[in-house]
């Protein structure tokens, strides 16, 4: 009989550490003689330093070091570029100005780090950061996006010769060709406020460098331990074997957390250095708000070319995208706006152009959805107005527009954050929109239940929107399967793991490859030491490249344990099956070896072995796919609006998602509840403010509001399609972030319909009760 | 340098003596005092619910109080709950069967929140659930599988009880 994991709802291996508060995060480490650090940010969003003094805070008790950016001589360096713009996009200009460890000259941003304190505890710390006095000379912030470009508007680097960051143009086919055979033209500005990730766990970061064996550990938050590992390594001219960067449990990433390297991770590991001593940093919620990176600030002026059926001819769309102060993480976020824009739709003629501007704001790096719920919002926004003045059902619009299934692969020409051209491998969109509209009972809605409760004064609404999620893009990830003396399988990955359960899935696999009860495989994840070749945990990648790297490494695996058993069991590979962690020859159950056994009999302690022979029941591999698997879905609900309070109620939500091919339903469905949930705080209930000086009006959980029990769905049901990606082997799709894509654009499709104003149109994200107010005057 | 004051307070029934800055956070006090690390931290201004552990078997925010003022009280926290970790609670269970954690960095809070709440009202419907859980925030899950597992976790309690 043969296990098979894969498909099934297997139950969290990592549960029961996180559920006993077993499991590790990096603010739990406590080594002895650890110092803790506190830094001092700027109140300011942009002002010139004319002095820092340090000299009290040097003197209270319990301080052991200040540091500002004078104190990091050659050390003092920008920022690695972490994402270039993509070589391959033509009409593309970057200026690349990224963050420092400490500000030298100049504050851009509130919350910018200007001096760290180290001191004997934090509470020591934050006392001294009141003893340093800063001298300031306040500049005119740039805050306002559209204002940013004017002449004589000041400059966030002065030396630029204005604001901008970036310009790209793409283009499909010829709009201007084709825009006067339009029968309808729909045009609108549309914009997405700034929104922020808040992952439960804010950041944190330990360091510790042993001067005696000339060896630095570093635990930190980051989604990307192996890149931080090479990064210090450089930075601090070490090599890579000295440096070993651990991202144990991490309380939540979506995104933020990919950043690198924050100035706080550049200078923890080095102060550890100039120490001696372990060093740690955590960050509290009031910086988090401040000094983690944002997204998701761009206006839109969109318009859309349609016959009168509701074919659509093309799109025109020039859009601005803050970056915030630096822009290190290159251009990933507008250029997935740009291509997801697209969506599933047959789009034949498209011109696109963006310019990225420097603001005096955090920095802006990817937050789940990484710049397709703004895209996607474009586009779902112009189908429904398109719809309403056609007399059109937004289901009817979307299917006829829909790439048809025999067109697969479908190029879209141009380029994708990858820097390879646009390409959906594989999709079949329209019964998707069916299965939806069934789990919805859409026509049950309309016809009869909403008329009821109209009629009976209810403002009730639904809505259906369709997306698509590039996912699983490259370079690459690694794996180091390992069976032990005991029988036991080891998994070692690079990625790191913020609550996906990679833990269970990865296990899922190797399981199933080799034939042995899951509950004997044990997952490592994010430790350099143990796998030191890969990248990170992002863009839904997760089981898609890792996942196909710990399938290869079994494989692997799987070989050298066929090939040795064959040997000892004198018996031919083919005549050999593995069951029950146990190689046995078919028909013939007692002529069997355990994994165990034959992992003993695979590393020897004396004798000779054959030339070439490896050692041991163990496998690398590496995956790499050469473009990223599109998965899709289609999203709908029934909503309520009081529209007294403009409180919305979510009724009734439902999901029908194609990530290929499902290695554990449960898990996907959590991700893609938790994705809804982060959609609509950011439809609704998540804004981050700031006033025209730059100021964060909303750092504190109080002010910028995340969705609580009762503000997600009553119910959210789930339908699942499958249509595997021709591109890796385990045929699997990424779906971390369907959830939250496009969840902002159905809620205000349903709470339009629930409010029966045929002028009310809402082209901002996030709407509130306070704007609907306002919209509704 | 500072004054330290001395406290006893019993954590999951073992009494501590320790001496104490006034200004030291309870939740501080358990995590790294006490080396209690699986109460959380998230806000420190008392709106997500990481850090709540029960003080006399009412859940409070550790975050909002000083140790000091937990002097000569009995505190409950997450390592609380179960002996080891192959004898679960029946919460605890119903969370790792309705996969009601993904990160888990949020669940020690919830977890606390929960036991109290269900010792008050071992039959609440699913609105008085909605309703325990609304002053804990998690980001990963979107609460519904959290629900499906209270409910899970009644019927399991309650099963027991009949037993």
């Amino acid at each position: 009989m043969t296990t098979s994991y894969i498909g099934e709802r297997i139950q969290r291996l990592e549960d029961p550490r996180l559920l006993t508060g077993q499991a590790l995060f990096v603010d739990d480490l406590h080594l002895p003689q650890m110092l803790e650090v506190a830094f001092l940010r700027s109140s300011y969003a942009h002002a010139r330093i004319r002095k820092i003094d340090t000299s009290a805070a040097l003197k209270r008790p319990g301080v052991v070091a200040v540091y500002t950016a004078q104190d990091l001589g050659a050390y003092w360096q920008p920022g690695p570029l972490l994402v270039s713009p993509p070589p391959t996009i033509q009409r593309i200009s970057f200026n690349t100005r990224t963050q420092v460890a400490l500000a030298k000259d100049k504050v851009r941003y509130v919350g910018e780090p200007i001096a760290a304190v180290v001191a004997e505890s934090r509470y020591i710390a934050e006392d001294a950061l009141t003893d340093i006095v800063v001298d300031f000379e306040p500049l005119p912030a740039v805050v306002d996006l559209e204002q940013a470009l004017l002449p004589n508007t000041v400059l966030v680097h002065d030396d630029l010769s204005s604001n901008l960051a970036a310009h790209v143009i793409q283009e499909k086919g010829n709009y201007f060709a084709i825009k006067d055979q339009a029968d309808v033209i729909i045009r609108r500005k549309l914009s997405y406020d700034h929104g922020a990730a808040v992952a439960m766990e804010n950041r944190g970061i330990v360091a510790d460098w042993d001067a005696k064996s000339q060896q630095l550990t570093v635990w930190d938050t980051t989604q990307a331990p192996i890149p931080i590992m090479n990064g210090l390594a450089r930075m601090l001219g070490l090599s890579e074997n000295q440096v070993r960067v651990i991202a144990p449990f991490v309380g939540g990433g979506f995104g933020p957390k990919i950043m690198m390297f924050y100035s706080e991770e550049m200078l923890i590991p080095w102060i550890s250095k100039q120490l001696a001593r372990p060093v740690k940093w955590i960050e509290d919620r009031q910086e988090n708000f401040l000094a983690t990176t944002h997204e998701r600030l761009q206006i839109h002026n969109a318009e859309m070319a349609l016959t009168k059926e509701g074919k659509i001819l093309g799109i025109h769309d020039i859009f601005l995208h803050d970056t915030g102060a630096y822009d290190p993480y290159g251009l990933t976020v507008p250029i997935n706006s740009q291509c997801t824009l697209l969506g599933p739709y047959h789009v034949p003629n498209y011109y696109s152009e963006f310019s990225v501007i420097f603001t005096n704001k955090m920095i802006v790096t990817p937050y789940r959805g990484a710049g397709r719920p703004q895209g996607v919002f474009v586009m779902e926004r112009l189908l429904d107005f398109a719809a309403r003045q056609l007399g059109l059902t937004p289901a009817d619009i979307r299917r006829r527009n829909f790439i048809p299934p025999d067109q697969f692969p479908y190029k879209n020409e141009i380029i994708y954050q990858d820097f390879a051209p646009l390409t959906y491998d594989s999709g079949n969109y329209a019964p998707a929109m069916d299965q939806a509209i069934e789990l919805i009972e859409y026509k049950k809605f309309v016809e009869e239940e909403q008329p009821k409760l109209r009629a009976a004064g209810r403002k009730v609404g639904i809505g259906i929107v369709s997306y698509v999620e590039g996912t699983g893009i490259g370079p690459y990830e690694g794996a180091r399967v390992t069976v032990g003396a005991s029988g036991k399988v080891s998994v070692a990955t690079g990625v790191g793991t913020q609550g996906q359960a990679h833990f269970t899935t990865f296990a899922q696999i190797v399981a199933d490859v080799l034939q042995v009860d899951i509950h004997d495989v044990f997952v490592v994840t994010g430790d350099t030491l143990k796998m030191n070749w890969g990248c990170g945990t992002f863009a839904s990648r997760g089981m898609v490249v890792a996942g196909n790297a710990c399938y290869a490494a079994a494989l692997a695996v799987r070989e050298k344990i066929l090939k040795l058993a064959s040997e000892v069991l004198q018996s031919p590979k083919d005549t050999l099956e593995l069951s029950k962690s146990a190689v046995c020859v078919k028909g013939m159950p007692d002529k069997k070896i355990s994994l165990g056994e034959l992992a003993v009999r695979a590393n020897p302690l004396r004798g000779a072995v054959k030339p070439g022979t490896e050692p041991g029941l163990e496998a690398s591999a590496y995956f790499g796919p050469a473009s990223g698997a599109t998965a899709n879905g289609v999203h709908a609900a029934i909503v309520e609006v009081n529209p007294k309070t403009m409180r919305v109620d979510i009724l009734k939500y439902v999901v029908v998602h194609d990530c290929g091919k499902v290695i554990n339903p449960m898990v996907v469905e959590g991700q893609i509840h938790g994705g809804i949930a982060q959609g609509i705080g950011n439809a609704y209930y998540e804004q981050l403010v700031y006033d025209k000086k730059g100021q964060l009006l909303t750092a504190s959980l109080m002010d910028y509001l995340l969705p609580t029990s009762y503000d997600v769905p009553r119910k959210i049901l789930t339908g699942h399609m499958e249509t595997p990606s021709p591109l890796n082997p385990l045929g699997v799709k990424g779906t971390g972030e369907a959830g939250a894509i496009p969840a902002a654009s159905l809620f205000v499709q349903a709470v339009e319909n629930a409010l029966e104003n045929p002028k009310l149109e809402i082209c901002e994200i996030p709407m509130s009760p306070n704007r609907l107010f306002e919209l509704l005057k | 340098m500072s004054n330290l004051f001395p406290i006893t307070v019993t954590v999951n029934g073992t009494p501590y003596h320790r001496e104490v800055e006034p200004r030291l956070l309870l939740s501080d006090f358990l995590r790294h005092t006490l080396g209690l690390t699986g109460t959380h931290i998230a806000c420190e201004h008392g709106v997500c619910g990481v850090c709540t552990v029960l003080l006399d078997d009412r859940p409070v925010r550790s975050c909002l109080m000083f140790a000091v003022q937990a002097n000569g009280h009995r505190v409950t926290t997450v390592e609380g709950l179960a002996k080891d970790m192959e004898h679960l609670h029946p919460l605890q269970e119903a969370f790792s069967e309705k996969h009601a954690l993904q990160c888990g960095f949020c669940t020690p809070g919830f977890l606390m929140t929960l036991i109290a709440f269900l010792h008050e009202n071992p039959n609440p419907t699913e609105e008085e659930i909605r309703e325990a859980i609304s002053g804990n925030l998690c980001r990963c899950t979107g609460y519904q599988n959290i629900i499906e597992a209270v409910k899970l976790a009644v019927s399991k309690m309650n099963a027991a009880k009949g037993k």
